[in-house]
C-alpha cells in the first residue's frame, strides 16, 4: 500500500491577533505548525500502513523553512518526505498547487492513495485536494470520517454529509480529504525522532518535477488577490447592565424590537 | 515575479513587517528585505504608507467575450431545492443587471421538486439535469455534468452554495476547466469597468480579508457562504426558459458507489438553514448542562451549536460544532453561552445579523462582535430567560 500524504506548514491562527489601534495583525510570538487537519491525514495513512503493510511518504509544498515540518512528519510515522520549493512555485493559488502537488504525487508512483486534510488554517479553502484528484483523473471523496476496508482496488469509507454519513466504495487509486474525527493523531515517538533527525529530505524544484513554469506559481495561477484588508471591528455591543433579571428582560424586549424573536 | 521593494523610498518604518502573516519581512542595513517562503498575499503592500512595496504584475490577457451569463448551481438535496439557490439567484441577478446579461439556474439530481421555483425567483433559464444515476451526490458525476454544460454554454460567472456539497465538487469543475475557484466567498460585486467579478472571502481564520479576481480565464468561479445573501421577491410573472438536458451518450455514472446513507438524527434543525442558533461552550462546564441550553433553543425553535471545547470534550457531537473547523453559519440571530470568542469560533459565526454573548467575563473576545453583551453567570441568565420565554407564551 503506497499512500501519500500531503500537507502545509501554516501560521497558528489561534496566535493571530489584531492590534485594536492599528487594527493590523500582530505578528510576534506565531509560531508556524503543521496545519492541523494535516495531522489527521497523517495519522490516518500511518495507521492504514499498520494494518496492512507499505509506506508513507509526506508530501508539501513551501518555502525551505517547510523541511523541519517534514521531518516531523518522519518522527510522526511517515517512511519518507519530499519538500516542493522553488521560486517559481510562490504565490500559487489552489490551480497551480494542485496541479504541482499532482506532479509529484505522479513522480512518486505507483500510488494507491492520496490523504489530505480538509482544509488549512490560512487559505482555508478544501480545494487543493479534489483539485488534485481532478489532475490525476482519479476518483476524491471528501470528509472521510472513517476508513472501513481497503484492498487492492478498492476503498471503502464513512463520510460526512450535511445531514449525517455515507459509506462509500471507490476504487483505487483515489484522493480522500479526513475530518477530525477519524482519529486522534499519536504524538511523535522517541524512535521516530530520531529517525527524523538523520532523514534526507529531498527537495524538488521546477528541474526536478519536470513542470513547465508557466504552469506553476503566481504565473500557473488563475486568481489573483488585488486586495487585502482587515475587517473592522470596532466593539458596536451594546452591553446589557444590571442584575440577570433586568439584563433578561432588557435583551428580549430589544429582540423583540426589531422583530427577531416573536412577541 | 514577485514582490518588488523600492529600497530607495524605505524610511524604515516596519509597517510592513508586523503586516506579513507569515513573518518574512526583516529590516536589513536599515532596508527592508523579504525572505524565502513569500506567498505574493499582498498584506505589506496594503500596510506600507510609502509604497516602498508592490508586487510584480504580468499584464492578463483579454477575458474570451463569448463567455456571457451568469450562473447559479441550485443545489437540491434528495430533490428539494435549498435554500442557498434562492439567495443567490438574488445576487446573480444584481450581478447580471451590472454586466447587461441574462442569469441561468443549474439544477442537477433526479426526481427534481419544484425547478419553477427557480425561474419565479429569477433565473432566465433553468438547465435542469437529471437521471436516477445523479440522485446521490457525488463528486466526479456531477463535477463532470456542470463542467460539460459550461463548456457548452459558456457562462462568464458562475456561483454555488459553499456548503458540504458545494466546497467539495466544485473545485473538481474548476481544475477540469483549468479556472480559478474562491472559496467561501462573503461578498460579490462587479468592477463595472473591467467587467471582471470582485469576489471578497476571510482568510487566516476571518483575521485578513482578500478581495480577489480572475483577469483572463472564464468562467470565473465563487462559492458563496449561505444565508450572506439575502433571497429576493418572487415574482411569478418571471418565466424563465427551462431546458431539460439531454443526457443520452453522456457518462452519467460515478466511478464511486453510494452503500448506505445514515441520518443523523441528533441534529433535527439543520445549521445552515436556521434563522436562530443557540449555542453553548466550555463555561458550561460538564456535558449535562448542554440540556439548558437546548431547552433554551427549543422554545425559540433554534438549531444547537457548539464551540469547539465541548465538541473535544465530547459532550456534543461535531454535527453541532460552529467555527473555522466546523460549521460556518449565518442566522439572524445567535446567542452564544459561555462562549469566549476564539478566533476560530468568531470565523464561523460572525455575519450572524445579532449576536448575543452570555459570558461571566467582561473581557471575553466574544463581546468584541456581539450586538448585545450580558456579562454575568449564565446558568442565572439562560434560565431567566427560558423563564420569560415560557411566561410570554
Amino acid at each position: 500500500m503506497n499512500i501519500i500524504v500531503c500537507l502545509k506548514q501554516v501560521p497558528d491562527t489561534a496566535d493571530v491577533k489584531i492590534n485594536p489601534e492599528t487594527n493590523t495583525l500582530v505578528r510576534e510570538g506565531i509560531k508556524n505548525i503543521i496545519n492541523p487537519f494535516d495531522t489527521y491525514a497523517l495519522e490516518e495513512g500511518v495507521r492504514l500502513r499498520e494494518r496492512f503493510g507499505g509506506r508513507v511518504t509526506a508530501l508539501s509544498m513551501g518555502p525551505p523553512q517547510a523541511e523541519p515540518m517534514l521531518r516531523e512528519t518522519i518522527a510522526l510515522g511517515a517512511d519518507s518526505a519530499v519538500l516542493l520549493s522553488d521560486r517559481a512555485f510562490a504565490g500559487a493559488d489552489t490551480l497551480a498547487t494542485s496541479f504541482t502537488l499532482a506532479q509529484a504525487v505522479k513522480k512518486l508512483a505507483p500510488y494507491d492513495l492520496v490523504i489530505c486534510g480538509r482544509q488549512t488554517l490560512d487559505g482555508d479553502t478544501g480545494q487543493v485536494g479534489p483539485e488534485m484528484a481532478e489532475v490525476l483523473g482519479v476518483p476524491f471523496v471528501a470528509y472521510v470520517s472513517e476508513v472501513q476496508e481497503i484492498s487492492e482496488k478498492e476503498i471503502r469509507v464513512k463520510r460526512m454529509v450535511e445531514d449525517g454519513y455515507e459509506i462509500i466504495e471507490s476504487p483505487l487509486p483515489a484522493v480522500i480529504s479526513v475530518v477530525k474525527e477519524i482519529n486522534t493523531p499519536r504524538l511523535p515517538s522517541l524512535r521516530g525522532q530520531m529517525r527524523a533527525k538523520s532523514a534526507a529530505v529531498p527537495v524538488w524544484t521546477v528541474r526536478e518535477l519536470g513542470v513547465p513554469p508557466e504552469a506553476v506559481g503566481l504565473a500557473g495561477s488563475a486568481t489573483k488577490v488585488i486586495k487585502i484588508f482587515y475587517p473592522r471591528r470596532e466593539s458596536r455591543a451594546e452591553i446589557l447592565a444590571g442584575a440577570p433579571e433586568n439584563q433578561v428582560i432588557s435583551l428580549l424586549e430589544k429582540l423583540r424590537a426589531s422583530g427577531i424573536i416573536p412577541g | 515575479m514577485g514582490l518588488k521593494i523600492d529600497s530607495s523610498l524605505c524610511t524604515g518604518c516596519e509597517s510592513c513587517i508586523s503586516a506579513c502573516p507569515f513573518g518574512l519581512l526583516e529590516v536589513v542595513d536599515d532596508l527592508v528585505r523579504v525572505k524565502d517562503g513569500c506567498t505574493l498575499c499582498g498584506a505589506c503592500v496594503e500596510a506600507c504608507p510609502i509604497g516602498v512595496l508592490a508586487i510584480e504584475e504580468v499584464t492578463p490577457a483579454a477575458a474570451d467575450s463569448r463567455y456571457r451569463g451568469v450562473w447559479v448551481f441550485a443545489e437540491q438535496h434528495h430533490g428539494q431545492i435549498k435554500g442557498v439557490a434562492y439567495e443567490l439567484l438574488a445576487k446573480a441577478r444584481e450581478l447580471a443587471d451590472s454586466l447587461k446579461t441574462e442569469v441561468s439556474a443549474v439544477c442537477i439530481g433526479n426526481k427534481l421538486h419544484d425547478v419553477a421555483s427557480l425561474s419565479s425567483h429569477g433565473a432566465d433559464k433553468v438547465y435542469v439535469v437529471e437521471s436516477p444515476e445523479l440522485a446521490d451526490f457525488r463528486e466526479d458525476a456531477y463535477a463532470r455534468m456542470l463542467a460539460d454544460l459550461i463548456s457548452r454554454y459558456r457562462p462568464e460567472i458562475v456561483i454555488a452554495g459553499a456548503t458540504p456539497m458545494g466546497r467539495s465538487f466544485l473545485p473538481q469543475v474548476a481544475a477540469r476547466l483549468k479556472v480559478g475557484l474562491t472559496a467561501d466567498c462573503t461578498a460579490l460585486d462587479i468592477d463595472t469597468e473591467k467587467g471582471l467579478l470582485r469576489q471578497t472571502r476571510p482568510t487566516f481564520g476571518g483575521n485578513i480579508m482578500a478581495t480577489i479576481i480572475c483577469p483572463e480565464r472564464r468562467p470565473q468561479m465563487a462559492t458563496v457562504r449561505p444565508r450572506i445573501f439575502k433571497k429576493g421577491k418572487i415574482s411569478a410573472n418571471h418565466r424563465g426558459e427551462i431546458i431539460k438536458v439531454d443526457l443520452s451518450g453522456a457518462p452519467v455514472t460515478s466511478k464511486t458507489k453510494l452503500l448506505e446513507f445514515i441520518e443523523d438524527v441528533s441534529e433535527r434543525v439543520n445549521l445552515d438553514e436556521a434563522d436562530i442558533i443557540v449555542s453553548g461552550g466550555r463555561g458550561l462546564g460538564k456535558a449535562e448542562n448542554f440540556a439548558l441550553v437546548k431547552e433554551l433553543a427549543d422554545l425559540l425553535g433554534a438549531a444547537l451549536g457548539s464551540s469547539r471545547p465541548p465538541v473535544d470534550e465530547g459532550w456534543i457531537p461535531y454535527s453541532h460544532q460552529v467555527g473555522q473547523t466546523g460549521k460556518t453559519v449565518c442566522p439572524r440571530l445567535y446567542i452564544a453561552c459561555g462562549i469566549s470568542g476564539s478566533v476560530q469560533h468568531m470565523a464561523g459565526m460572525q455575519t450572524s445579523d445579532v449576536i448575543v454573548a452570555i459570558n461571566d467575563d467582561p473581557g471575553a473576545p466574544i463581546f468584541d462582535i456581539a450586538t448585545y453583551g450580558v456579562v454575568g453567570d449564565l446558568f442565572k441568565v439562560v434560565p431567566l430567560m427560558i423563564e420569560k420565554l415560557k411566561d410570554q407564551r
